[in-house]
């Protein structure tokens, strides 16, 4: 017997008075006329709500990714509208689909030339541990070759969940030091894949 | 490696040898990865080396190891874009291999996925001809009626993009009143968008010029590199797999197939327009048939073979044959035949074969699949053989090239 | 007068003799087999032929059977005929320690990316081939992986526990 529909029958009408949401500001001390924060606090918010992502973009994530450039489950409003493909002026390295070990050294070289400071997500089974595809040719996860910091599994991930990966990208970049790259968890973990 | 790149100039050009160009792996331009060592004479390419093989899978031998129900999930992620219709066609190979016959109120359904992934994956590759020669416009506009595709999907199988759609047999669901009324929006909806698509792109001056003339094949030339599919269509023969060895019913159905003449983008271009068109055709007849089917033949939804089809979950828990059943085919102590099989189905880029011997075993003993983008990428050389750099970009998105296809 | 697959058959029979082994048909589609010698003899006759016509290359591969001395990689054409609509599979045999064939490039341009695949795959070594390197693996790969002896997975993996995954 098919089933009568019960759910996404009634219609939500846009409502922009409603909609529209303000970043929360970062907490400072405030003041008549002056607003004091942490600098890395405000170098945060900028950055984290525009973020130039490169979409490396192999395979089948590659498609769901375009969905969610689309206009139905905008990725413009995250501030990333601007995609790169040169990794010199990119922030983000989104590395989408199954990454062959013939495809590896590129994965590499693409990390070396993006300039700090510089995020990877790995958006989709495959390029976070291989996927379904456990055979010869295929690099078991990217986090063989460049340190990953937001794993999104799926296969594809909806592009819901490929926002929420961007999402928690940002919270890493809003709550960045600044001398992150001086650390010596950082510098430990470059040396740990062969980038001096 | 090729390591003897640069060729020599005859006397009088500008300059003495080519200029090396690497086009990829990672490139905007190209939607899946695969690489192209382009020689250029200032603009002009003087030749072109392909290398592929970046996204290999070993498909074909991960296949040796999984039971014939495990490679749907495999088959998916060869063009990604239609997986339905890759699903179909490994399901059809293994009715053809079992001697199974289904019910025409399933192949009708199968029509209808089947094309609605023929135009999702038209879709893509013509507004990325158009992005790839600036009008990125088309692109974002059609994405939002590919979403109408995906929702149908959704509540059929309840996957978006890799469908995993189908079993031996027929579906693994019927196909719930809100698929059909998903499906009734988009009917409702898409003609109108893809005329609109059309008005933007058809006659538009600068598409033409950019397209008309850029990489044309003959005939002749195109059925020697075994094109199939609109690019074979295009150069002006019209061999489609669901008119030549119709499959799944398409013999009861009534479509006409686009023909261009000189095989060049724009004709690739409206070609794949015009098949969007026929598919619109075929799903509006089926979707019609499906509605006939009245009582107790309307809740028909897989063949009845119950040594290759799952059983209810509510018969496996109560009857005992259902859950021996059960038991056989997930330990695999099903006979399936021995023997050697050829079967092809009209993929969205051409004819996606199925080379299939089976030993009797659990699994396959070689599964070979016939990709069309593997077979006619090889023609990219002969195709932009004294064309322009920009020509280089457009020849190779309009040829719907698919890097998980091609690599397999 | 249409083809059929009787009418194909007597005419490689009457053409190459006893040369022609093997012919049956599986699920319709006549299947014979040739010594390696003569196979692009056998795929001209096909070709030129005025009546026979099968001038598409729809499909090469190859299959290993490691349990046939002498025969172990089989090379499979599909070839069919787009007129009259017939397809027939025909197969040549070769040893697995010298598996040289000629290559069918000067006759379909397909077959020169399907030989690579299949020398990348199995090894099998196409005589005349204009290019023949490894097309979908690394180059320097040294071995065959489709070939039965070697296994799936890439066996430096150290995370995986066979026992929990069942290899």
């Amino acid at each position: 017997m098919a089933r009568p529909v019960r759910f996404n029958i009634h219609p939500i009408l846009a409502d922009p008075k409603r909609q529209i949401q303000l970043t929360n500001m970062p907490d400072g001390h405030t003041g008549e006329g002056f607003f004091a924060t942490r600098l890395s606090d405000v170098v945060g918010l900028a950055r984290k709500n525009s973020i130039w992502p490169l979409p490396f973009a192999t395979s089948c994530c590659g498609i769901e990714f375009m969905a969610t450039m689309g206009s139905h489950y905008d990725f413009a409003r995250f501030g990333a509208e601007r995609l790169g493909f040169s990794p010199r002026q990119c922030d983000l390295l989104m590395v989408m689909g199954t990454i062959a070990k013939k495809m590896g050294p590129v994965v590499k070289q693409v990390y070396l030339q993006m300039a700090e400071p510089r995020w990877v997500i790995a958006v989709g089974a495959c390029a976070a541990s291989g996927g379904i595809f456990d055979s010869y040719s295929v690099l078991q996860g990217i986090d063989q070759v460049v340190p990953v910091d937001v794993y999104v599994p799926g296969c594809p991930p909806r592009p819901e969940a490929i926002l929420d990966g961007f999402m928690r990208i940002q919270d890493l970049v809003g709550h960045e030091s600044l001398r992150r790259r001086h650390g010596e968890q950082y510098k430990a973990l470059q040396e740990s894949y062969g980038i001096s | 490696m090729n390591t003897e790149h640069h060729i020599k100039l005859p006397e009088g050009s500008i300059e003495r040898t080519t200029t090396t160009l690497n086009l990829g792996p990672t490139h905007p331009a190209t939607h899946g990865v695969f690489q192209n060592i382009l020689e250029l004479d200032g603009e002009r390419i003087v030749s072109a080396e392909q290398t592929v093989g970046y996204i290999h899978r070993a498909f074909e031998k991960i296949a040796e190891r999984r039971p014939y129900y495990q490679i749907t999930p495999l088959t998916d992620r060869l063009n990604y874009c239609s997986s339905p219709i890759n699903n179909t066609g490994w399901h059809l190979t293994c009715e053809k291999l079992l001697g199974v016959k289904t019910p025409k109120r399933v192949d009708y359904l199968r029509i209808i996925i089947m094309e609605l992934a023929r135009i999702s994956d038209h879709l893509i590759c013509n507004s990325v001809v158009g992005v790839d020669s600036g009008a990125y416009t088309g692109f974002l506009y059609v994405m939002q009626y590919r979403e109408l595709i995906y929702e149908i999907y959704e509540e059929i199988c309840g996957s978006r993009l890799t469908t995993n759609m189908g079993r031996i047999g027929g579906f693994e669901r019927n196909f719930t009143q809100a698929a059909f009324q998903k499906l009734d929006k988009f009917l409702a909806e898409y003609p109108k968008v893809l005329r609109e698509f059309e008005q933007l792109f058809n006659r538009n001056r600068i598409f033409m010029e950019r397209t008309i003339g850029a990489g044309p094949i003959s005939a002749e030339r195109a059925l020697n590199y075994g094109f199939t599919g609109p690019n074979l269509r295009a150069a002006g023969v019209d061999y489609d797999v669901r008119a030549h060895s119709p499959y799944s019913s398409y013999e009861d159905f009534e479509f006409d197939i686009p023909v261009g003449k000189t095989g060049d983008c724009y004709d690739r271009f409206l070609v794949r327009n015009q098949e969007m068109w026929q598919s619109i055709r075929l799903i509006e007849q089926a979707y019609e048939k499906v509605k006939e089917f009245k009582g107790a033949e309307s809740e028909v939804f897989h063949a009845d073979i119950p040594e290759y089809y799952l059983p209810e979950k509510e018969d496996v828990y109560t009857k005992m044959e259902a859950l021996i059943w059960h038991f056989k085919i997930i330990m695999g102590e099903i006979d399936i035949p021995p023997g050697e099989i050829w079967n092809s189905v009209e993929g969205a880029n051409g004819e996606l074969g199925f080379y299939l011997i089976s030993d009797g075993g659990r699994t396959p003993y070689r599964l070979h699949f016939r990709r069309p983008c593997f077979i006619y990428y090889q023609a990219y050389s002969e195709l932009t053989h004294g064309a322009m750099l920009s020509d280089a970009v457009i020849v190779m998105s309009s040829l719907n090239l698919i890097a998980g296809e091609m690599d397999a | 007068m249409s083809l059929t697959n009787d009418f194909i058959k007597q005419r490689l029979i009457e053409k190459f003799g006893d040369s022609i082994a093997g012919v049956e048909e599986p699920y319709g589609m006549l299947t014979f087999e040739a010594p390696k010698e003569l196979n692009l003899k056998v795929m001209q006759f096909l070709y030129e032929d005025p009546e026979l016509r099968f001038r598409f290359l729809t499909d090469l591969t190859a299959v290993h059977y490691p349990g046939q001395p002498g025969r172990e990689i089989a090379v499979v054409y599909h070839l069919h005929n787009l007129v009259e609509n017939i397809r027939i599979r025909f197969k040549v045999y070769a040893d697995v320690l010298k598996p040289d064939i000629f290559t069918a490039t000067q006759l379909y341009s397909a077959a020169n990316w399907m030989e690579r695949e299949t020398y990348d795959f199995f090894g099998v070594n196409f005589v005349g081939h204009p290019n023949l390197k490894r097309i979908l693996n690394v180059d320097e790969m040294d071995y065959f992986p489709l070939r039965k002896e070697y296994p799936l997975e890439d066996q430096t993996r150290i995370d995986k526990d066979d026992a929990m995954f069942g290899r």
